[in-house]
């Protein structure tokens, strides 16, 4: 990043008389929010690195590299694997729907879909073990079978879809209303099938906001807590995700290989973050262009 | 719903519309829709004695105050804070912006537990804040309600700034630039002319707040101590129940907040309907 | 290629956009359909592409049914109002879309793809911006690189929603006569809705004239403004001004005030809404006339060669506004001053009686 990162260009709000404050309240502001900033989310992001590194760097690449901490990772990476791509083929789906088609309840089904957020993560974990657990629906049928949904990855994978669920959507539905139908139309109008003028017009149109969404959900599935440590049985070596893996070390007081493996996890949130910014800086620039081509 | 939703749609070119729906109402039962539901059946196994016995046990409802009190607090705490950091990252430049821009998300991507553990190393009476707040202060934050104050407050925040930011943005200056021409003060134009236009989005961003905050579990349970009747949190006794086996009396809970979530997200799309009228930005 | 639309009928909702609408449109002429907004125009234009689809009624494509082809298979060229150029493909890539999309057995090879978009390019004189991106372009590059694109796939048809609605008046005057001489070239069918009536005088062969899904005349550019058939027409293209009035003798009474006209179908005693051109009126300022409409001079206002001479009613017509279009040595000659009572008397008049005309009266 270049210095032009640490000084920007003052605001349209700042150049003009009538949107801008005394120097005293503007500063003032400033220096209550940035603090309050660094009280809450830089101190305890800064905190995950320094207690990771507090032993030496030798205890925590040993703590990377323990078997325990290897099998969650393992873990952690295929039920995101598995995750992530339903959720995003959902995700385009449910989109394409909202977005391209009107029907008579739509806001239902946009609001269903918005569901999850507001559930705890406790409950999700809870709901299937109500469904697939041993005294669940399923439960009896399932052991019969020798198949095992709780404890066990399937329930992990489960807990981690409906937990990041809305992602995917919740990104492409503004964006595909706000670009509408027309080009679309255009393409089918010029002969294309449905399938071409998904691959050629409307998925180039959408691609960035669909990586963000995927970056996200993914960065969720791979972080969840709640949900995953009430279907997993906490087994160690074999149902520990990575997060949970952070909690077991913790409990038993050994915080540096605690905070080793969730500095990864913190590490795994910048980069999402980075290439969030990277993704809103791209469309800024694609808007940007647009909007001076129209107006030259 | 689907065969009204069908019947109902105008005609339209754009070939897929039947699998699209159709794949996101199976996706969407199996994964969400029905597991809840088993939920509000699994009470049923209960009278509504028992029901109403296990979810007004005392420990219960000091789970309760906390859980609904904290949230409340932090997500004043964030309308406040939030407001502040979003006008500062909209309205001024200042070194460090983008970072801050960039980081307010942070809390969206970091895993919960590892938020909260960083924020108990943190407010631990030998942690960096914690021995001087503790020592210096006398207050006790990390393993008491106050600290689940901080576990909230981290975990809202950029519900706040991001519902608030992009009104603000849009924002014409003229409506100010018209205050101004018509004699206000800038404390006036703020007051009666830009913090109107934001009310709608702030209250949403309030909103989403307290209802992240009032299911939030992972962040909380390292700092808050779980002290039987003083630092529980709500989703916590659930897991204690489903501890003891006891599913019937996990699931009485469950039903509580599920019931008060989705009357929270009833208000929270009112308020956003709002919101958007107010701003005239439809859908 | 002919197309003819057939008692067509279309709703949204409770809403009426189009009302039992039936048209001819002769092979390799070029039609405006022509009306305010929500007349129903655009829609009947997307249910001839196959865009829409009418709630009765059918579209005959050179004289069969189209009902059941797809909008793909109509080969119809659409101009969006909006242009829906794709963002992310190059003016290039853009026109030769509709060529890649074709299915292998059909599709032509790179080579002839590469010439028939220079081609294309060529006509619409903007072969060197191929390599550029639609956001790179003016308004009225874009409009043409929309039209190359949708000629490119040979449409037997070509249809433009609001071809110049997005462009400022200059570059909208320019594309205007480009269409005019590109049609004259091609001599494709085309069909273009505007609710510019300059516009469509000035480009059309034929005018389709619409108002509430209903169509109200059809005809030459110098038949529907010469001779407009309804009350909507006349108020429509053009300025002009309106009288309320009486039938009685050989005058029309405008309360106290009488104007003659020579319309012997109308009835004795019948309502009736007059019309006249601003150019059609005359300003008489001769105190001892009694006949012709008595009026307040507000205002002269001039520019070029003509003046434009603004009054207010009184007596019969007060609150009313009238326009007079004179030439300039007529204004100096009766050197006007605000305030000035005059009579207008018209040199032409159209009647409509009320009951016929209904409400399609606007303005």
């Amino acid at each position: 990043m270049s210095t032009a990162t640490w000084v920007t260009e003052s605001t349209r709000f700042e150049r003009n008389i009538a949107t801008s404050e005394s120097a005293w309240v503007k500063w003032s502001i400033i220096g209550i929010a940035v603090s309050f900033f660094t009280l809450f989310l830089l101190m305890p992001l800064l905190a995950v690195f320094v207690e990771a590194l507090r032993k030496g760097v030798g205890v925590y690449f040993a703590s990377l590299v323990d078997a325990d901490a290897l099998h969650s990772i393992q873990l952690t990476l295929i039920a995101a694997a598995i995750a992530v791509p339903l959720n995003l083929v959902f995700g385009v789906a449910a989109a394409w729907a909202i977005a391209k088609f009107d029907f008579r309840g739509k806001q239902l089904l946009i609001t269903l879909i918005d569901l999850p957020f507001s559930v705890s993560p406790v409950i999700v974990g809870l709901c299937y073990v109500l469904v697939f657990g041993a005294n669940g629906w399923f439960g009896a049928w399932l052991i019969e079978h020798d198949l095992k949904v709780i404890f066990a990855l399937p329930g992990i994978v489960l807990a981690s879809i409906f937990v990041t669920f809305p992602f995917v959507a919740r990104e492409l539905i503004p964006l595909m209303q706000a670009q509408g139908r027309e080009e679309e139309e255009a393409a089918i109008v010029l002969g294309a099938n449905g399938w071409q003028t998904f691959w050629h017009v409307t998925l180039p149109n959408i691609k960035w906001g669909l990586l963000y969404g995927v970056i996200l959900c993914n960065a969720r599935a791979m972080g969840e807590f709640g949900a995953v440590s009430v279907v997993s049985g906490k087994i160690r070596g074999q149902t520990n995700t990575m997060p949970l893996h952070v909690e077991i070390l913790y409990n038993e007081y050994q915080f540096a290989a605690a905070f080793a493996v969730a500095s990864l996890l913190a590490l795994l949130a910048l980069v999402t973050l980075v290439i969030k910014t990277w993704v809103e800086h791209r469309v800024e620039q694609a808007m940007k262009q647009s909007t001076e081509g129209a107006s030259s | 719903m689907p065969v009204s939703a069908v019947a109902a749609r105008r005609f339209n070119v754009l070939p897929g519309f039947g699998l699209s729906l159709g794949y996101t109402l199976v996706y969407l039962s199996i994964i969400v829709l029905i597991p809840l539901g088993a939920v509000f059946l699994r009470t049923m196994d209960l009278t509504w004695a028992e029901f109403w016995q296990v979810v007004t046990a005392p420990r219960v409802v000091a789970s309760y105050k906390l859980s609904f009190g904290a949230s409340l607090a932090a997500a004043a705490i964030n309308a406040v804070f939030g407001l502040m950091l979003a006008w500062a990252l909209v309205r001024y430049s200042f070194p460090g912006k983008k970072i801050v821009d960039a980081l307010v998300d942070l809390p969206f991507a970091l895993p919960t537990a590892v938020a909260g553990i960083a924020l108990t190393a943190l407010y631990a009476p030998n942690g960096w804040l914690g021995q001087f707040i503790q020592g210096e202060l006398g207050i006790k934050v990390a393993f008491g309600p106050l600290g689940v104050l901080v576990a909230l407050v981290f975990i809202g925040l950029p519900f706040v700034v991001r519902t608030v930011q992009p009104i603000l943005e849009d924002l014409e200056t003229e409506l100010e630039e018209a205050a101004a021409s018509l004699g206000a003060r800038r404390w006036q134009t703020f007051r009666y002319v830009v913090l109107p236009i934001l009310l709608p989005a702030l209250l949403t961003g309030f909103a989403l707040a307290f209802a992240r905050a009032v299911g939030e579990y992972g962040s909380v349970i390292f700092i808050a101590g779980n002290i039987p009747m003083v630092s529980e949190i709500t989703p916590l006794m659930i897991i204690t129940k489903l501890e003891q086996y006891d599913y019937t009396g996990a699931t009485a809970i469950a039903v509580v907040m599920l019931v008060f979530s989705f009357f929270l997200l009833l208000i929270i799309n009112g308020l956003q309907h709002w919101a958007n009228r107010r701003t005239g930005r439809e859908r | 290629m002919s197309i003819q639309v057939q008692n067509i009928q279309k709703r949204f909702g409770s809403f009426v956009a189009l009302d039992n609408v039936s048209l001819d449109f002769p092979s390799g002429e070029l039609v405006a359909l022509l009306g305010p907004s929500g007349c129903g125009k655009t829609t009947l234009l997307r249910i001839i592409a196959g865009l829409e689809q009418a709630d009765a009624g059918t579209v005959l494509l050179d004289g069969e049914d189209a009902s059941s082809t797809h909008v793909r298979e109509r080969q119809v060229g659409f101009v969006f109002q909006h242009y829906a150029l794709f963002k992310h493909m190059t003016v290039f890539d853009n026109v030769a879309f509709g060529m890649r999309m074709k299915p292998r057995n059909v599709r032509p090879n790179e080579t002839q793809i590469k010439k028939k978009v220079h081609d294309l390019l060529n006509l619409v004189q903007l072969d060197w911006l191929a390599d550029r991106f639609p956001a790179q372009l003016s308004g009225g590059q874009r409009q043409r690189i929309a039209l190359a694109r949708a000629l490119a796939v040979e449409p037997r048809v070509l249809l433009l929603d609001e071809p110049f609605g997005a462009l400022d008046a200059k570059v909208r005057k320019e594309l205007r006569r480009w269409l005019r001489k590109l049609h004259d070239e091609l001599h494709i069918t085309s069909i273009f809705v505007t609710h510019d009536q300059e516009e469509a005088l000035e480009v059309a062969d034929r005018i389709v004239l619409m108002d509430h899904g209903k169509v109200e005349q059809v005809g030459t550019p110098e038949e529907v403004y010469g001779h407009p058939a309804t009350p909507f027409v006349y108020g429509f293209l053009g300025s002009v001004n309106l009288f309320h009035g009486r039938v009685e003798d050989s005058a029309v009474w405008v309360g106290e005030d009488a104007v003659p006209h020579h319309n012997t179908a109308i009835a004795q005693g019948s309502e009736v809404y007059a019309f006249a051109r601003p150019h059609e009126l005359e300003i008489v300022t001769d105190p001892n006339r009694t006949d012709g409409i008595k009026a307040r001079v507000n205002r002269v206002l001039t520019f070029g060669v003509s003046s434009r001479v603004e009054l207010d009613g009184v007596n019969g017509a007060t609150g009313q506004h009238f326009e007079v279009e004179l030439s300039q040595p007529q204004v100096q000659a009766l050197a006007l001053v605000a305030g000035q009572i005059v009579r207008l008397l018209p040199s032409r008049l159209k009647l409509f009686e009320r009951s016929e005309a209904g409400l399609g009266v606007k303005r």
